[in-house]
């Protein structure tokens, strides 16, 4: 059996196992836990589709999530869209957003398409705040409904919902780094010059990169307005988002999307148990303290110790 | 009705401010347009630097404009020590893209974390003696509380190109900014250029914070719109152009005055970050554009 | 019979520095061209606006007859016309047989990836790293990178090869090794522009010598002729 066979095998018994865990434990606070946890997951390995595969740092991961999650809403209110289109919707809005965003500025160094992503989110954010149709500065209401089709309760539906989106993300990720777009993507990132000397379409494999990685941030935004019942622009466009998304995809390592997943998992974790006992601010600052500390010390991240380690391990 | 003399003392203002953003991003312009290090921390340090001021000022009863000049040379070796761990640890490993990126990042919210929880998320700001009064030239005003930094700035950058031009250091400074290996060949340690030049953008860092929290209350946010303002300014002017950075703040002053004045001051940072954007999708290359590109 | 490459009068400018003033040249199909002189005479410009490294300022660069303005230079390695970088650039995280894979699955040919790897390794042997071809670019010497540099370029089979000074700092046997490469890749039927310092090289392999002094094309013509000539024989007494 093929590589690709076990993976996706084994993202559907996990899955299954998650669910049935969860359903066990009863707890509805558990759902909403894993669902963040799982967000995190999707957002850190999308953000690692540009970031580690390409070379590209987008610090705009914030812009579009809340693209994401601002399509779920303004189709709700516009045509009463069901969340399920709306997640669709929500990927194809964010996907065009990144192929925007890459069109315009990736013919030029990396650091000016890093310095453009940031600008993205304060625009979108100014653009959000001064639309009374999608709430304002004062938010949206949303309301959910008590159950969904065959899940028991509407977290678990939300829940079930991120792990689905989760993991075809993974298996996107996977898909790209044994496919020639990851083949490109690491030529591209190694040597651009030398890439398009070889036959590399640098140009249109960076956008594809772009567009995928937004496509997804996009589609772990979509849900957040039924998650959180209330949602306005500044818990939205939150920085955490993206700093997150960054800190977990370096600290976790960035050569393949086990790395985001190591990543997500651990800070996810530890975050959601910080909250009760520590402020946000301090978990911010651990966040982004333990990030430099990788950065700097471990910059392979967490995987690249392990492969390390194994390394040592093969010659002695 | 637009009132004309509304108009000119919008502009005015917008000068004034534009030489506040001008010593706020000749620090960038020096580490980013000279020396390729991308310290998108560097409004944050300005931040820091404020709010230490606010500080010493309390406990002295100092100016804040002098306290900023006291506060420079410690921020300068600051600065070079900051250098000599980047060089290390990213540039001398080729990692400056992402990770050191990422480093310069990751400083930027440990700061702007650590000021509140130090802190708090209050408003600092420092009282002059100054403060309240105008200098009037007819029918336009020029606050003092912004005349006096802009002037402050203005002395600063002048100092900075003086320097640059004359003396040793500062013109292997400009040289190791048109060609690293140069230097080499005259048995200059580069590395040991670039230190210098990095502390001095720091140092830089200092003295924008003392103008700034003359000009305006600051909080720990404060660094964020700045960012945009700042990275606005030295792509507008196009990197590695040093007057061309102080015209293009005083350029964007106005701008961005001239359109709070019009259409209201929340939208502020939409025209720096969207000038940004612009600038990089059709002339990235900015006005005065430079050796990077 | 119609040239292969035919360039007419490109010139390159930065900023107020002319890089190259009003060149003409023509490869015709299968030649060996070498291409001298000093340093800063314009001639690796010349090869990076052939390549489609940055757009050229007035002329026309024709190849197989049609025109390369405004084609990056991926399009221009897909139609046959493939290059050497001074400075070897070999993609570090993959292995050697994966860097040469690279042409070959971007390339014009839909390829099957038994038919790829049989072409990579295929490659590799041409060149004598065949035995290295699971290593990473890091425990190369440098002249295992300059043939990993020209196995990439030559995969592709392409129809001209610009090699850009690939003998630099090689010692007298590597210099025949690569030699013996290039007449091989010519026997072939590629066209191949050589640039050089290495006069042995260029003299052996060339069967016509353009030579470039300060952006312009000085002489060309037989290889003994040419360096007879007193200009080029001055261009050269100073350096």
């Amino acid at each position: 059996m093929s590589r690709v066979m076990y993976l996706h095998i084994g993202l559907v018994v996990a899955a299954v196992a998650m669910i049935l865990g969860l359903r066990l434990l009863g707890n509805e606070y558990a759902w909403y836990m894993g669902y963040i946890i799982l967000q995190y997951v999707l957002l850190a390995v999308s953000w690692n589709i540009l970031a580690g595969y390409a070379g590209y740092v987008n610090f705009g991961t914030a812009a579009f999530f809340a693209a994401g999650a601002y399509t779920t809403i303004l189709l709700g209110k516009w045509l009463g869209l069901d969340l399920l289109l709306c997640v669709l919707a929500a990927g194809v809005v964010s996907g065009l957003l990144g192929l925007g965003m890459g069109w315009l500025t990736l013919r030029l160094r990396g650091v000016y398409f890093s310095i453009a992503t940031l600008s993205l989110a304060v625009v979108l954010q100014t653009l959000v705040v001064n639309w009374p149709y999608a709430g304002g500065s004062s938010g949206v209401y949303t309301l959910r409904p008590q159950d969904y089709l065959v899940f028991g309760n509407f977290s678990e539906f939300l829940f079930v919902l991120m792990l689905v989106l989760a993991f075809s993300g993974i298996a996107v990720a996977a898909w790209i780094e044994r496919s020639r777009l990851g083949l490109g993507l690491t030529t591209i990132r190694d040597d651009e010059r030398a890439a398009a000397a070889a036959g590399v379409p640098t140009l249109r494999l960076k956008l594809a990169a772009t567009t995928i990685s937004g496509a997804l941030m996009g589609m772990a935004g979509a849900p957040l307005p039924y998650y959180a019942s209330y949602l306005n622009p500044e818990a939205a466009f939150s920085l955490n988002y993206t700093i997150n998304a960054m800190a977990m995809t370096l600290i976790g390592g960035t050569q393949s999307w086990v790395g985001p997943v190591i990543g997500a998992v651990l800070l996810g974790t530890l975050q959601q148990g910080a909250t009760v006992t520590i402020s946000s601010a301090a978990n911010l600052l651990i966040v982004g303290g333990v990030m430099i500390l990788f950065v700097t010390l471990a910059p392979k991240g967490i995987l690249g110790l392990i492969r390390a380690r194994r390394r040592k391990g093969d010659r002695a | 009705m637009l009132d004309s003399f509304l108009i000119a003392n919008a502009v005015t203002s917008g000068l004034l401010l534009g030489c506040l953003y001008a010593i706020a991003s000749m620090g960038l312009a020096v580490s980013f347009g000279m020396l390729d290090v991308v310290n998108i921390a560097h409004p944050a340090m300005m931040v820091l630097a404020s709010f230490l001021i606010a500080v010493i000022c309390a406990a002295s009863g100092l100016d804040p404009l002098l306290a900023a000049v006291l506060l420079a040379p410690p921020f300068g070796l600051l600065g070079a020590g900051l250098y000599r761990v980047y060089y290390i640890f990213f540039e001398r490993r080729g990692q400056e893209a992402m990770q050191g990126l990422a480093f310069f990042f990751g400083l930027m919210i440990v700061i702007e974390v650590a000021l509140i929880l130090v802190w708090g998320g209050d408003q600092r700001w420092v009282e002059t003696a100054y403060g309240g009064h105008s200098l009037n030239l007819g029918p336009i005003g020029l606050p003092l509380r912004m005349l006096f930094p802009a002037l402050m700035a203005l002395a600063a950058i002048a100092v900075l190109f003086v320097w640059l031009r004359r003396s040793f250091t500062g013109r292997a400074v400009a040289a190791v900014a048109q060609d690293r290996e140069a230097l080499r060949f005259m048995a200059i340690n580069p590395i040991r250029i670039k230190t210098i030049a990095f502390g001095l953008s720091i140092a830089l860092a200092a003295i924008a914070g003392g103008c700034l929290i003359v000009v305006q209350p600051v909080d720990a946010h404060s660094g964020h719109i700045y960012l945009g303002r700042v990275l606005a300014v030295v792509i507008l002017a196009g990197l590695g152009s040093l007057p061309g950075t102080l015209i293009a703040a005083l350029i964007f002053g106005v701008i961005e005055n001239l359109t709070a004045t019009i259409f209201g001051p929340a939208w502020s940072p939409a025209v720096a970050f969207g000038l940004l954007l612009v600038m990089l999708a059709f002339r990235p290359q900015g006005m005065f554009g430079g050796a990077h590109g | 019979m119609s040239a292969l490459l035919q360039i007419n009068g490109v010139g390159k400018r930065f900023g107020g520095f002319t890089a190259l003033a009003g060149v003409d040249l023509a490869v015709a199909p299968g030649e060996r061209l070498g291409l001298i002189g000093p340093n800063g005479s314009g001639k690796s410009t010349f090869v990076n606006c052939i390549a489609g490294d940055f757009p050229r300022h007035g002329g026309e660069v024709l190849f197989k007859g049609e025109p390369l303005a405004g084609l990056a230079p991926h399009e221009r390695a897909r139609r046959g016309l493939s290059r050497t970088f001074q400075l070897p650039r070999p993609f570090r995280s993959l292995s050697v047989l994966e860097n040469v894979t690279v042409p070959l699955r971007f390339g014009a040919e839909a390829l099957g990836p038994a038919e790829v790897h049989a072409r990579a390794l295929n490659c590799l042997e041409l060149v004598g790293l065949a035995d290295k071809a699971a290593l990473h670019p890091h425990s190369l010497t440098q002249v295992d990178l300059r043939k990993l540099e020209l196995a990439r370029a030559l995969a592709p089979e392409p129809t001209l090869l610009i090699a850009d000074e690939v003998m630099a700092g090689l010692s007298h046997s590597e210099v025949d090794q690569i030699l013996e490469l290039l007449f091989a890749l010519n026997g072939r039927g590629a066209a191949i522009i050589m640039i050089e310092h290495v006069m042995r090289a260029v003299t052996a392999f060339s069967q016509r010598l353009a030579v470039f002094v300060a952006g312009r094309k000085v002489a060309e013509g037989d290889p003994q002729t040419v360096l007879a000539t007193p200009e080029v024989e001055a261009a050269y007494l100073g350096t």
